[in-house]
């Protein structure tokens, strides 16, 4: 008897036929959709390039990026972009100031200090602090920080890039303390005890050992934080004022990237000269946050190597 | 169906290796129909690795590759136009931990069957009840077909795991370790069902427990590595008795009178 | 003092300092939420959840808001989850060790990271345009469902791997193929994980603003009747609310608040309350 002949003779009918092809379509289904994600990301830096195209033509990316003026609608338009990459650089310092410290510490109470109750307890609030929808910080922030960043500091407005860093660093929050708890965590407990062992107290343990041999994580983690204030939206749109100037400290109004596409986006001319710089926008924001999430990635890969998991 | 004579494996020359380190070499050997062959030696001497070449198993291992030729009842089963799939229907494997699916009994067991297209409410039923009798777990388990797997005890779960590979009706099962993470009591049980189990369908089985070697076993193979670079390699084979009583090379005795291992 | 009495205090002050940070964290976290609830939770009343507005939005309720989040958000489940899955299915099960795979991976990780307004002009010049869908539901669901497909191709691969590699051996050992194992043993065994982290990603969406703004949403239109209609969302209605000089009532824009942060929170609750609830059940 051989082999070929001695499948079971229940399986001979057609439908074994039928299911082998469909078992083929499946497979050929899955192997596709694995490549969902480079073509999507092809994709949509292939349409912002299309799209900005004649922006990159006709006004050209470096005077673009050093232009000084924004004006987009008057007659002798100008199209810089130096106001807006300020405003975005003044919102994202404020951010990273506000949550890194804030951020860190956290992470490293909740990994080395606290146990239990407590650390299940912050772990998940701090976690759900990242379900609330951006639209939602930009309300409270407007309720809340605005007019209190107007009395205390005597401005004119409270919409300034302060007042929108503060509230974009709560939101990346989350991001920069679930990230840097994880460098931590990963950090080998024997290394720990070896330290204790040594005489080392908890706190000189986690300063001399945990906290370097998780600095790249840490440092991904506001990597990660960094881009995410970047790109965030919805928060500067309704919060930083969106004057067109070049700031030259964080408590004035502020024009940022994402926030310049949102708000003229509905109003362009679509296939216009104006239109085409909005997209030239977004390929620089998308070419920005690329090569940090990038970097942060390489990062994590390297340390994730390193403790081997 | 169960064709008597059938089950023998022929061994020639099989060498496996894991990309470009040899691991095992040059096993040359038979498996008889309807007898329980051991597979006996230390830890890392590839017994597990070259039972897994008997089904194939290690071409869901990237990487590896198998020389030399391993013949089904005359049929070498690296062959080409050979299915893996149909190989495995024909032959079954019991894994060293109970590896139960996450779904009732009934349904683990209908689960090779279903696999190979038998759909009949009453055919499955027959199988069910069939292979948890060869796998002396039907007098216990008819209570609780409809159970979650999980539900049964260590011991249960492995005979549940032997009634599964029983259900498409295999000449050959091949057992890895199937006792080691199981009590005394339940290894017990499982010896039992191996006696039984042979008149009808030949086992090749894994241990390096050679008390239980010599208790089930009628054949008896000692592989070992004897230095870390070496592949592994069959040093005797033979009547389990014999083995034990009279091995012919100094190292099977040295092994198996507990000088090493 | 000795040297170890001033590493002690030393510890204690770090630690002191740590635990207030954390404190701060959640303190702030507490407060918004309480806040919002505050402001928000008097207005929602079943009149508000199920009537149309009224008097240009200061009286009546924002049902047709909240229909047109949900729609999005089915849209967008209906997109993602399929080849989200099966790229998760792909990455666990399939994928070979190369430099492809790897490029997937960081592929998607980096999709993670794309600004969501950069998703928004995507889908418009995409979806809206190229593909002639205009300003509507689908191609705000299929922009959104572009965001998705990361958290839900990253919650299938973590799920499935999960599963001991036990179960597929005993599977494949019995004839079974790759593509059947995956269908009957483990993506069985592995829906709970992959069902609540597909929410949590649904959820995220159902917040998002900027991917809908010019893909999807209008201020004010009525129930969308096809899937090429216009819709109202939450998140945009509350932006355009919070925003307009001309405000509508504050009890409309704090009750809005409540519904979608209150809406997202249940929603995210419930699905791990059940994965944990699932996996007490089966323990590898």
């Amino acid at each position: 008897m051989s082999i070929g002949s001695l499948i079971d003779s229940r399986d001979r009918s057609g439908r074994a036929a039928i299911r082998r092809t469909a078992e083929a379509v499946a497979s050929g289904l899955i192997h596709a959709s694995g490549w969902a994600a480079i073509l999507i990301l092809a994709a949509i830096a292939s349409f912002l390039l299309l799209n900005a195209s004649r922006a990159l033509g006709e006004v050209g990316l470096l005077t673009m990026l050093t232009g000084d003026s924004w004006y987009p609608t008057s007659d002798n338009e100008q199209f810089g972009f130096v106001p807006m990459m300020a405003g975005t650089a003044w919102v994202t310092i404020v951010a990273l100031l506000t949550a890194v410290p804030l951020g860190v510490a956290s992470a490293v109470y909740i990994s080395e200090f606290a146990t239990g109750r407590v650390k299940e307890i912050s772990k998940s609030i701090i976690e759900f602090m990242a379900a609330i929808p951006s639209v939602v910080y930009g309300l409270l922030g407007i309720a809340l920080l605005v007019p209190a960043v107007k009395d205390i500091l005597g401005l004119d407005t409270g919409l300034t890039a302060f007042t929108a860093g503060v509230v974009v660093g709560i939101m990346v929050l989350p991001t920069i303390v679930s990230i840097s708890e994880d460098a931590l965590h990963a950090v080998p407990d024997a290394l720990r005890q070896g330290s204790a062992a040594l005489g080392n107290t908890r706190w000189q343990t986690v300063l001399k050992v945990v906290l370097p041999a998780a600095s790249s994580g840490i440092f991904a983690a506001t990597m990660l934080g960094m881009g995410r204030a970047i790109g965030e939206t919805m928060v500067v749109l309704m919060l930083a004022g969106n004057a067109g100037i070049i700031p030259g400290d964080p408590f004035v109004s502020v024009r940022t990237m994402p926030g310049t596409i949102a708000a003229e986006m509905g109003e362009v001319v679509r296939g216009g000269l104006h239109y085409s710089i909005l997209f030239a926008t977004g390929l620089v924001l998308f070419a920005v946050t690329f090569a940090i999430n990038l970097a942060a990635d390489l990062v994590l890969e390297r340390q994730r190597k390193r403790w081997g998991r | 169906m169960v064709n008597a004579n059938t089950g023998s494996f022929e061994l020639e020359d099989v060498s496996v290796a894991y990309g470009n380190e040899i691991a095992v070499a040059g096993v040359s050997m038979t498996v008889p129909p309807q007898a329980v062959t051991a597979l006996i030696g230390p830890s890392g001497c590839g017994k597990s690795t070259l039972l897994r070449c008997l089904n194939r198993m290690n071409d869901e291992i990237g990487g590896v590759t198998v020389g030399g030729t391993i013949r089904l009842d005359g049929d070498d089963i690296y062959a080409k136009r050979v299915d893996s799939v149909e190989l495995r229907i024909r032959v079954g494997q019991v894994f060293q931990k109970p590896n139960p699916f996450p779904m009732s009994v009934y349904d683990n067991i209908a689960y090779g069957p279903r696999t190979h297209g038998v759909r009949n409410r009453a055919e499955l039923d027959a199988i069910v009840e069939h292979s948890l009798t060869r796998a002396a777990l039907w007098g216990e388990a008819k209570s609780f077909l409809k159970k979650h797997a999980f539900e049964l005890s260590g011991g249960q779960q492995q005979r549940l795991c032997i009634a599964r590979a029983l259900a498409t009706e295999p000449e050959v099962l091949l057992m890895d370790e199937p006792a080691s993470a199981l009590d005394p009591i339940s290894t017990q049980q499982i010896e039992d069902t191996i006696a039984e189990l042979k008149d009808s369908v030949t086992i090749v089985i894994v241990t390096h427990n050679m008390q239980q070697a010599a208790r089930i076993s009628d054949r008896t193979a000692f592989m070992l590595r004897e230095t870390m670079e070496a592949p592994a390699a069959l040093i005797e084979v033979g009547d389990t008795r014999t083995m034990f009583t009279n091995p012919s090379d100094p190292r099977t005795e040295a092994y198996i009178t507990g000088r090493f291992g | 003092m000795s040297r170890v009495k001033r590493a002690r205090m030393m510890e204690s002050l770090a630690k002191g300092i740590m635990g207030i940070a954390t404190l701060i964290v959640v303190g702030i976290a507490l407060f918004l939420l309480g806040y919002l609830a505050y402001r928000g939770a008097p207005s929602v009343t079943w009149e508000f959840l199920s009537q149309a507005p009224r008097k240009a939005m200061t009286e009546g309720g924002i049902h047709p808001v909240i229909m047109g989040t949900v729609y999005l958000v089915l849209g967008t489940a209906a997109f993602a989850l399929p080849i989200g899955i099966m790229a998760g299915i792909y990455l666990s099960e399939f994928a070979p060790r190369n430099l492809w795979t790897r490029l997937i991976r960081l592929a998607i990780t980096n999709m993670a990271g794309v600004p969501s307004i950069v998703y928004g002009l995507f889908g418009f010049a995409l979806f809206v345009m190229s593909m002639r869908l205009g300003v509507s539901l689908i191609a705000g669901a299929l922009t959104l469902a572009c965001l998705t497909l990361p958290v839900v191709i990253t919650v299938t691969e973590e799920a499935l791997r999960r599963i001991p590699r036990e179960l597929r051996q005993a599977s494949m050992a019995l004839g079974a193929t790759r593509i059947r194992t995956v269908r009957k043993v483990v993506l069985p065994a592995a829906a709970p994980g992959i069902v609540t982290g597909s929410i949590l990603g649904l959820s995220r969406a159902a917040g998002e603003t900027a991917p809908v703004l010019f893909t999807a949403v209008a201020f004010f239109a009525p129930m969308p009747s096809s899937p090429l209609d216009q819709t109202m969302a939450l998140p945009y209605h509350l932006y355009i609310m919070a925003t307009q000089a001309v405000r509508p009532a504050p009890h409309v824009v704090w009750g809005t608040a409540f519904v979608l942060v209150a809406g997202v929170s249940i929603i995210n609750i419930i699905a791990a309350t059940w994965r944990s609830a699932q996996r007490k059940k089966i323990k590898w």
